[in-house]
């Protein structure tokens, strides 16, 4: 078998040529080897446990706080006439935002071509996955009766009514419940081969059971491959105008809206934005720890790390910009009220959180114009948390805010949340996290079959094709070569 | 496994076909490109990865999964509309803040959602069903030194079904094409 030649290994800093995306004296089995492992391990190593412990702690206490919402009513929030909307709608949406990432990296990045999305794509849509979990949850609850979530859905009823479909709210359940089901499939196609992968490394009869019937029966077959491919273009072109859409709906809830400070064009391009930031944010903040914990930076390279960081840089100054024109539109309108929402944002009795959100989003991310911060990955690590407290904040400001002083002075009023509200904000990343581990433990958190077709190895014999093989030399095409060989 | 029972018993194993095992990309798709020009139909390749080249080197015509993927999206545009239309502006009118009871940018977002939601699910049931999964039992999956075919192993299997198969003149074919090994493969 040929090998990839030296220089091209060693020119990883040369920016003329692409580096390798995959580093190390890693072929296909190698790479089997590392991914499986890490599910493969009789047991898990302690720090996961200890992870694990913490997460499912988290989650038990949001069961608690849902029960005790249920049971008491949304009193125990401190939710009031002016200010209807605060931590629940919060949370819905920067956890709708947070499941961004994983879809763009796997479905537009895929559409784009960049091969380097092959390390990071099936962890991105995972925590897509966990992350609109957790979204969904929060406008289910919201108004503290979920028994009557039903009546969302347009089914012929007893009451004789259906629902508004003029409203951006039932927008929204259709919009976050297809965003969800596009998602999964997505990811579950994706992962259909490596499920395959591990079943037929199974040693237990347990484990080859589980992962045979997920797995679907898949061997690989060149006509399978072919629909598979054709299937997985199909979901990325779906899931590309898709995932811009979702967010676009959730900003129509405020865009459609007639209060000052929601009720602005540049909604929905600015939410799309804020909605990839802070997925990548997050994404390199869960991705940096798992990589160095599993050992897996010969898969998830620096350069990875390094484009993510770059998309991260170049969503976050559309924000800046969105922050900027906001203001600037309010001057500009001459709208008394427009204006004083936003003075009122950055001078106001929540002054403080908007200045949280300006340093978070437009001050800290401009370290990454520089080549130290994103190669360094405690660096990264750092910035990103920071991200997505300002992403948090964000829609804070944007959703409390404007709520709690609007048109008539004598109806103002100031929101501060209860400790159910807090607890049941630090349940959500419980839950998260909980979901996330379990898929580091069980799933295949690498996608070892995308990953295998962009290695050298993949198509070193055979000339360069459009798609996934890697063209490393001076090759004839097999066109080519067989004219030579005077073939027709 | 479990005992064999009367029926299972009274079957003697079939010949299902050879299996054929190579060491890389390259001497898989040459190796594809004879047996194709070679005049076999059931025939079949596998790998662990997507290879670009192999559908043409085994002669696929392309799916036609995306018109299943259009059908579906067309349903879903018509199906959103309908809904809207029949629901807010036909069946129950009911005036909300004076807006039209059905106007068409207001239900482009669900009209919209319910495209994608039903050419996706066009494309992923299609997926299923054109590859017949669920199919958790193939004759080549038990197949010695298969499991590879999911990491790192290259194979063309030829089935007996096929009008040129020749259990000897196909192994020696298949031999000579480089394969590193060839196995029978019983049903």
């Amino acid at each position: 078998m040929s090998t990839v030649p030296l220089p091209l290994l060693e020119a990883a800093e040369d920016p003329r040529t692409r580096p390798p995306l995959v580093l190390g004296d890693n072929d296909f089995a190698s790479v089997t080897d590392k991914v499986c492992g890490i599910v493969e391990r009789p047991r898990p190593p302690i720090a996961w446990y200890i992870a694990f412990a913490i997460s499912s702690a988290l989650t038990a206490l949001l069961v608690a706080m849902l029960g005790y919402l249920f049971l008491a009513g949304i009193g125990v929030w401190g939710l009031n006439i002016p200010v209807g909307w605060g931590f629940d709608i919060t949370n819905f949406v920067f956890w709708v935002g947070i499941g961004h990432a994983g879809t763009l990296i796997s479905a537009i990045l895929f559409l784009f071509r960049q091969k380097w999305r092959t390390g990071i794509n099936r962890f991105a849509e995972a925590m897509t996955i966990f992350a609109v979990i957790c979204a969904g949850m929060f406008p289910a609850i919201h108004t503290g009766r979920p028994w009557f979530d039903y009546w969302l859905f347009p089914y012929p009823n007893q009451m004789q009514v259906w629902p508004n479909f003029r409203s951006p709210l039932i927008w929204d359940v259709f919009a976050v419940s297809t965003y969800f089901t596009v998602s999964l499939m997505f990811w579950y196609t994706g992962m259909i081969p490596d499920l395959a992968t591990l079943r037929d490394r199974a040693t237990t009869r347990l484990r080859r059971i589980v992962y045979g019937v997920l797995s679907l029966g898949w061997r690989g077959s060149g006509r399978h491959w072919h629909r598979y491919e054709r299937v997985y273009l199909l979901l990325a072109a779906l899931a590309t105008p898709l995932v811009l859409s979702v967010h676009s709906v959730v900003s129509f809830d405020f865009a459609v809206s007639q209060l000052p400070g929601w009720h602005s064009t540049i909604f929905p391009p600015y939410f799309v934005a804020g909605a990839i930031f802070s997925g990548f944010a997050m994404v390199l903040t869960l991705l940096i720890p798992v990589r160095s914990f599993f050992h897996l930076e010969e898969l998830i390279t620096t350069r990875h790390l390094e484009n993510m960081a770059k998309i991260t840089l170049a969503t976050g100054l559309i924000v800046a910009y969105s922050y900027g024109i906001e203001f600037f539109m309010a001057w500009y309108s001459g709208n008394p009220y427009e204006k004083f929402t936003l003075a009122n944002r950055a001078l106001g009795p929540y002054a403080w959180a908007f200045w949280i959100v300006l340093f978070c989003n437009v001050v800290v991310p401009q370290a990454l114009w520089f080549k130290r911060p994103r190669t360094t990955p405690w660096m990264l690590v750092g910035i990103s948390i920071l991200i997505n407290v300002g992403m948090w904040f964000e829609r804070f400001v944007i959703i409390v805010t404007s709520l709690s002083r609007d048109f008539i002075p004598s109806s103002w009023g100031y929101y501060k949340p209860t400790w159910v509200e807090l607890c049941t904000l630090a349940g959500s990343f419980g839950l998260f996290l909980t979901l996330f581990l379990l898929f580091l433990r069980f799933g295949p958190m690498i996608a070892m079959a995308e990953i295998k077709s962009v290695m050298p190895a993949a198509g070193l014999e055979r000339g360069p094709h459009r798609g996934h093989g890697q063209y490393w030399g001076e090759i004839p095409h097999q066109h080519e070569r067989r004219q030579e060989e005077g073939q027709p | 496994m479990s005992e064999p029972t009367a029926a299972t018993a009274a079957r003697a194993p079939r010949t299902w076909g050879l299996l054929a095992e190579f060491d890389t990309v390259g001497a898989l798709l040459a190796a594809l490109e004879k047996v194709r020009d070679a005049g076999y139909v059931a025939f079949d390749a596998y790998a662990p990865f997507p290879i670009h080249g192999l559908d043409e080197s085994m002669g696929i015509r392309m799916s036609r999964l995306p018109w299943l993927v259009a059908g579906g999206g067309a349903t879903g545009a018509a199906a959103g509309l309908l809904l809207q239309w029949w629901t807010n502006g036909f069946d129950y009118k009911y005036l909300v803040s004076g807006k039209p009871f059905f106007g068409l940018p207001a239900a482009i977002p669900i009209t919209f959602e319910l495209t994608v939601l039903l050419a996706s699910l066009g494309a992923f049931i299609g997926l299923l069903v054109a590859n017949r999964f669920p199919e958790l039992y193939h004759p080549v999956l038990p197949a010695r030194g298969f499991a590879r075919a999911t990491t790192d192993g290259f194979f063309i299997s030829v089935e007996a079904r096929d009008p040129a198969f020749d259990a000897v003149g196909t192994r020696e074919f298949l031999e000579k094409l480089g394969a590193k090994q060839v196995e029978k493969v019983e049903d």
